[in-house]
């Protein structure tokens, strides 16, 4: 028996956002494939108020009938800093004043970027129920992910803003330069959920891997220290992806406005990771329902 | 709006199997359940073969029964009709609106209270504020869960469940109504009015497929049978005829349902 792997195209005209008109079909073309993927996310931004309905839900049921709800993550996240703060100024022989602002800030946004990694794995085998019982942009799971990680991440903002206001170091005017930058961060997420998600709903060994790459490159990418102390070798971060795409939100908020070298590296390793998130999603997107 | 139709033409697909223990168990156990549907494609993967050169056309009116053995493939064509699955080779082509039951609790969330379930259900199908109310009023009318409807879905009886599920599957009408046969757990009293309810979408023009193994569901539904056997049609005609063929001897018809007094309902509702 010969096993072909499906490849076709389905023309959905919808009205009032519903679907009217399904037609599936064996195609063989990229660009058939293509125009499915665009028409996927053409899907996810009608459904927008569903996408974050279901974002908000994520965050609210895992805290129903508790009395502080989704603040116990910003609660989590102050005694983490705290902690850390305090041992590491210790280690590093820095004062709480010049470290602890760099701590919170790092770890709130450090926090963002490994969370949407780990959710990202899960992506599509979390949401098996859904996908198998209806037809739904892939798209949508994937924002799902980014958006409820934008939640928790104006949660944990709160632990920024209290000590900067306690140590008084509020970041200038460069502060703006990490708003593209956290765009950016959106784009590279979506892309990193669709990637993760299809690929560990093909291969259930790749979570683990993926938890294990996520500890290590908490070492590695100037988290809990900061670049200078790396001394000679720090020109080595420079191609670490997670540092530079982390230093390019966080330098600006902390004040110091990345070299352009860190800019470079953080827009190379974006545009490879979504081209092949993008490759890859035209690919396997209608093999999804079968894998999870 | 144009009439809805479904076009189905040479539709295979394969279900290729990757997470499992042992090859070899899963070799053995499923050629037992699936009458030696299982192979392996050229990349020695292994695969099940659900669906098989399928090809049949529905038009307006049409009421579809399909039957058949556990594994046969009915659920897999709903799926596949309702766009979850994609075809491995040929076309599947629907015109209308289409809605599948295929699960009692599909897409609903059990932490959620029925009135949320509601709303979610509504922005799934990218109705805006207005329709969700509208959607809102009809739900809780049609399936008379009072007081229930404010509290998580989890503490529901199986049988509420499903008078929800229906009411909201039925609420948002669709032109084609996909359904397994879950729905018919509903109480005698809710069975009445699901008929009408349902009789009501059919006539309207629409297309129900029904996915059943009841021979008196599928004789007082449908006015067509499909008999699915290892993935393919074995059987496509009036429901006597390939009911009698499937079941070996003339099939029965069931007994019309009795609507109990009203107060029965109110009861089992508080």
């Amino acid at each position: 028996m010969l096993y072909r792997p499906g490849r076709m195209t389905v023309a959905i005209t919808t009205g009032a956002g519903r679907v009217t008109s399904m037609d599936v079909r064996t195609d063989l073309s990229f660009a058939a494939r293509q125009r499915m993927a665009v028409r996927d996310f053409g899907e996810a931004i009608r459904l927008w108020p569903l996408c974050w309905k279901l974002s908000w839900l994520d965050i609210l049921l895992r805290y129903r009938g508790s009395t502080l709800g989704p603040f116990w993550l910003t609660i989590s996240t102050a005694i983490m800093v705290g902690a850390i703060g305090f041992l590491n100024s210790v280690l590093f022989g820095m004062t709480l004043r010049e470290y602890l602002p760099f701590l919170a800030l790092s770890l709130v946004l450090w926090g963002f970027i490994s969370t949407v990694i780990s959710d990202a794995c899960a992506c599509f085998t979390g949401a098996t129920a859904t996908i198998l019982a209806v037809r739904m942009p892939f798209s949508l799971q994937a924002t799902r992910i980014v958006v409820r990680n934008v939640l928790v991440l104006g949660h944990n903002i709160v632990v920024i803003v209290v000590v900067d206001l306690l140590l008084s170091s509020w970041p200038g005017g460069e502060a703006l330069l990490a708003v593209p930058a956290f765009l950016l961060w959106i784009i590279d997420g979506i892309a990193i959920a669709l990637l993760l998600g299809a690929f560990c709903s093909r291969f259930r060994d790749i979570p683990p891997i993926v938890a294990s790459v996520m500890q290590m490159a908490f070492f590695i990418s100037g988290v809990i220290y900061k670049p200078e102390q790396l001394g000679t070798s720090r020109w080595l971060l420079q191609f670490n992806p997670f540092f530079t795409i982390l230093d390019i939100v966080r330098g600006p908020l902390f004040g110091q406005i990345p070299g352009w070298s860190t800019y470079v590296s953080a827009a190379f390793f974006s545009v490879v990771l979504c081209a092949a998130s993008w490759l890859m999603f035209v690919r396997v997107r209608e093999r999804i329902s079968f894998w999870v | 709006m144009a009439a809805a139709s479904v076009e189905v033409s040479d539709l295979s697909v394969d279900f290729p199997l990757y997470h499992g223990t042992s090859r070899s168990l899963k070799r053995r156990m499923f050629s037992t359940v699936s009458g030696g549907r299982m192979g392996a494609d050229a990349k020695n993967r292994v695969v099940v073969q659900a669906l098989r050169d399928l090809t049949f056309s529905l038009s307006s009116g049409d009421r579809l029964g399909l039957i058949g053995q556990n594994g046969a493939g009915k659920t897999t064509l709903l799926r596949t009709l309702a766009g979850i699955y994609e075809p491995v080779t040929g076309r599947v082509h629907v015109e209308g609106t289409i809605n599948a039951l295929l699960d009692p609790s599909l897409g609903m969330n059990l932490d959620l209270t029925g009135r949320e379930n509601i709303t979610l259900r509504g922005l799934y199908n990218g109705l805006d504020e207005d329709e969700i109310k509208r959607l809102e009023a009809d739900v809780e009318s049609f399936a008379g869960l009072g007081e229930f409807m404010n509290l998580p879905i989890r503490i529901y009886s199986s049988g509420m469940m499903v008078r929800l599920g229906f009411a909201l599957a039925t609420s948002i009408r669709p032109q084609v109504l996909l359904m397994d046969e879950w729905f018919l757990a509903g109480d005698a009293m809710f069975m009445e009015k699901a008929r009408v309810r349902l009789e009501d979408m059919v006539r309207g023009s629409e297309i129900l497929v029904l996915s059943s193994h009841s021979e008196g569901v599928v004789m007082e539904w449908c006015t067509r049978v499909i008999w699915m056997d290892q993935g393919r049609i074995r059987m496509d005609g009036p429901p006597d005829i390939v009911l009698e063929a499937y079941l070996g001897r003339p099939p029965v018809r069931a007994q019309p349902v009795k609507p109990e007094p009203e107060t029965a309902i109110v009861e089992a509702a508080e």
